[in-house]
């Protein structure tokens, strides 16, 4: 099947609005600035070859998380590797409702915004979202990204660092932030947790609370 | 759309009310709209006095403190910790009552007011709940205050009272009423017999029971008449107990159910008659060794054991309530009534062990510090006996059978805890076992003849307290002093001297005098520089001022405030000074388990080290006085 953008090399509408949005967004202050704590559950760890299973996401601004503010999908694949099912439970047939990648896209799409994104290893889960994006004839994501393994590392003294090369797993970073363990490997759940690390490690990199943008990305 | 997170934060929820009350679904709606905040150590959620946010809160993890403004500074009223909930807006006030500061990192879920204010309005078991634990927890202080008190008593004293499998005391005297009555006439029956609970019963079966809590949700219901019966508001059915239930396990199936009171029935089930009715305060009382029961105890003691048992338990008292900061004039007066009890009964128990009754009428007098009562501690015995005059012929055998009495008196006080005097200043010594006209020449003596020695003792003696016996030698001998006091002035200015002998206890640089030699160099002397003289000093002006009946310093200088009013002041902050003082040895007393006499000033606070500072002023000043007033330069 070929998709009529194909043919024109023009992108949907819904695309063209996610990526005209950027021209337009202003800088806020950090407090107002909103965050995207994200998490995919995929097929397996290839980003050739697999396919995302489920996405999770919530919102959060200052040190405040809207549960209204949040996004929990689950994607129709027909790509399947019973391995990684006893990591994330989302059986190929399973009761929950799922939608097709496109619509899976445009919900997500609609959803982030320009918001910067926050993840561990987030860029897995990112190069995933683009190879889907990919799929579907459409361009990179847009947004900033941040990832908590390197933030947290800047929490660490520098003679420490060299020893944690590798960056914490989920479970040992919220092990180390005190963050209860709950709904461990659903998107949403890592998600969650993903926000209040983020939350506390900011905190803590600057006690006063006059954290800058700039001190986030380098 | 399935949202895992607002799941999360239902299945939290739902473990704790009013939460556990309300429908699925209705939480889960609320949940999607919840948010997570993130609180530092020492953020704050809320300000007093701030309009109510839209949100309220419940604690997930760490935990939040509410506080209120008293007296300058910010008083904690609560602590809430996961699944308390705060920031809740019941009553038509528009803003916070108190500011609320993370205790520790914390997280809370912020609960939107509007969409659960509409569920609770249509739900009357939420609202009910809210309103009582609104009620309870902040409406009324007293419960506030108790439930506070409880909870410190039993961090306290967890040693003493983790073994506690006695059989706990219940109250067997039941207020019972059937079912089919109005709760009115229920409220009535409790309003007169002053009690929180109602046993509701049938032929002496335990069907129900109803407490204060009961009414209070009926009130605030709203849905009653004064004519609605026990039976539809009453908790039923009952928990019971055996009559030989132990403490812990009563205080255990209270907690466990959440109860205040546990029915006794003859087997410990509700089908069996009903024999008595355990309420939480029983359980406090056993386990706090209350004075109404100590008090008991030594009245039923039957051997000397059995009464430095109970004065072991009142010293657990003692220190209890030293802790709970009650004002020091309340304990010195339960703690003499308790010690008045104990000599009594002391008495009583040699006066048992005499072969024949005595002779003549007499009387056990206390000496001293504890003729002052003003002691709380273990001390030594100062003790003397009077007995009325006998005919010459039997004075010798009358005195006899006094030395004896006083022998076993010593010795059983000895065994209670109060050691020997080592100046032998006690009745079984013949000097102080004296017949009433023996005591009326030596105390004539001593007011005449002002020797240092007799000057020394005449402080003592003067400060004597009725323990036991007859008032009337008491009296007669206090009118004999008072008499020679009157034409006798000069045994006066030579006691104001002696009383001035102490130097104020801080020297010019303000720093404590210490003790410069002997076992407790460096450590400063409470008892010698500083209660001593303020005691010495009241002994002076009472007796100056011819007040012979009161006998406690604080008490005497309260008296003299009255009679001598250009001092008025001064006697006041002299009295209060005194308290002051005599807390804070006894205090340290109970932590060195000493008389805390010494006190090692390294040991104290900085704020301690002021207040005892501030207590040395009123001393000065009532020292000029007695110098201006008796002239003891000239001496």
């Amino acid at each position: 099947m070929k998709w009529p953008w194909q043919l024109t090399k023009e992108y949907p509408p819904y695309w063209e609005q996610y990526e005209s949005a950027f021209a337009k967004a202003e800088q806020k202050p950090l407090a107002e600035t909103r965050f995207v704590a994200l998490d995919t559950e995929t097929t397996g760890l290839d980003i050739k070859k697999d396919r995302i299973l489920s996405i999770g996401a919530v919102g959060l601004k200052g040190n405040t998380i809207a549960v209204s503010d949040s996004l929990e999908l689950y994607v129709a694949q027909d790509h399947y590797d019973s391995k990684s099912t006893p990591i994330h439970g989302i059986l190929k047939k399973g009761k929950v409702k799922k939608i097709e990648e496109a619509e899976a896209i445009q919900q997500t799409l609609a959803y982030i915004g320009t918001a910067i994104i926050i993840g561990h290893h987030i860029g897995f889960d990112i190069a995933v979202i683009n190879k889907m994006l990919q799929r579907h004839h459409l361009g990179k994501l847009k947004n900033k990204v941040i990832d908590t393994s390197t933030l947290y590392k800047k929490l660490q003294h520098p003679v420490n660092r060299m020893s944690m090369q590798q960056g914490y797993s989920l479970d040992q970073l919220s092990e180390a932030l005190k963050i209860p363990l709950y709904d461990r490997h659903t998107a949403s759940g890592d998600a969650m947790i993903t926000a209040l690390a983020f939350i506390k490690i900011s905190k803590r990199l600057k006690k006063d609370g006059t954290l800058k943008f700039k001190e986030l990305f380098t | 759309m399935k949202n895992t997170i607002a799941y999360r934060i239902y299945d939290f929820l739902k473990q704790f009310p009013p939460f556990q009350f309300m429908a699925k679904w209705d939480l889960i709606e609320i949940c999607e709209s919840a948010e997570v905040q993130y609180l530092d150590k020492d953020q704050v959620l809320f300000k007093r006095n701030t309009p109510y946010n839209s949100h309220f809160y419940i604690v997930h993890q760490g935990a939040i403190k509410l506080s209120r403004p008293s007296n300058n500074t910010d008083k904690v009223v609560d602590v809430c910790d996961e699944g308390d909930l705060l920031g809740l807006r019941v009553t038509k006030e528009d803003s916070y009552r108190t500011t609320a500061i993370a205790n520790e990192e914390t997280i809370v879920y912020a609960l939107p007011m509007e969409a659960f204010s509409k569920l609770t309005e249509s739900n009357k078991v939420i609202s009910n709940y809210l309103i009582t634990s609104f009620a309870s927890n902040i409406k009324d202080p007293y419960s506030l205050e108790y439930s506070g008190q409880l909870l410190n008593e039993y961090d306290r004293d967890k040693s003493q009272n983790i073994y506690n499998i006695s059989t706990a005391r219940f109250t067997e005297t039941v207020i019972q009423n059937n079912p089919k009555t109005s709760i009115q006439k229920a409220a009535m029956q409790m309003q007169k017999h002053q009690i929180g609970c109602l046993v509701i019963s049938k032929n002496n079966k335990p069907i129900g029971i109803l407490t204060n809590r009961e009414l209070r949700n009926v009130i605030a219901s709203g849905e009653f008449t004064a004519a609605t019966l026990v039976n539809d508001v009453m908790v039923s059915p009952v928990i019971c107990g055996t009559p030989d239930i132990n403490v812990t396990q009563a205080q255990l199936i209270l907690l466990k159910h959440g109860i205040s009171h546990l029915i006794i029935t003859k087997d410990g089930s509700p089908q069996t008659d009903i024999v008595g009715i355990l309420s939480k305060h029983d359980i406090v009382v056993s386990f706090g060794n209350s004075p109404v029961g100590l008090l008991k105890e030594i009245k039923r003691a039957t051997r000397t054991k059995h009464l430095r048992h109970a004065w072991d338990k009142a010293m657990v008292l003692l220190k209890r309530y030293l802790d709970q900061n009650l004002p020091l004039s309340e304990i010195l007066k339960i703690f003499g009534e308790l010690k008045d009890a104990l000599v009594y009964q002391t008495m009583q128990l040699s006066l048992r062990k005499m072969e024949d009754a005595p002779p003549v009428s007499f009387a056990w007098l206390a000496l001293g510090s504890q003729g002052r009562k003003e002691q709380l501690l273990y001390t030594d015995q100062d003790n003397a006996l009077i007995y009325a005059n006998s005919s010459p012929e039997n004075a010798k055998e009358v005195k006899q059978y006094f030395l004896k009495l006083a022998n076993r008196m010593n010795k059983r006080l000895h065994k209670i805890g109060y050691d020997y005097c080592p100046a032998d200043m006690m009745a079984s010594n013949p000097l102080y076992c004296l017949s009433l006209s023996e005591w009326e020449s030596q105390f004539s003596t001593w007011i005449t003849t002002p020797t240092p020695e007799n000057i020394l003792l005449s402080g003592i003696f003067f400060d004597y307290t009725l323990m036991y016996g007859d008032q009337v030698l008491v009296k007669k001998l206090t009118d004999h002093i008072s008499q020679k006091l009157e034409n006798q002035k000069v045994l006066l200015r030579h006691m104001a001297k002696n009383a001035l002998k102490n130097l104020p206890p801080v020297s010019f640089f303000r720093q404590f005098i210490v003790e410069h030699n002997g076992e407790h160099k460096d450590f400063f002397d409470i008892k010698h520089r500083a209660i001593a003289p303020l005691s010495d000093a009241a002994r002076v002006l009472a007796l100056g001022q011819g007040i012979l009946y009161t006998k406690n310093t604080a008490e005497r200088f309260e008296a003299l405030a009255q009679l001598d009013t250009p001092n008025r002041e001064l006697f006041e902050n002299c009295s209060y000074a005194f308290k002051a003082l005599l807390k804070f040895r006894t205090k340290r007393g109970i932590a060195q388990s000493d008389s805390g006499r010494f006190i090692n000033l390294e040991a104290l606070t900085k704020s301690e080290k002021l207040k005892l500072k501030r207590c040395f002023k009123p001393l000065r000043d009532v020292q000029e006085v007695l110098r201006a007033r008796y002239q003891t330069q000239h001496i």
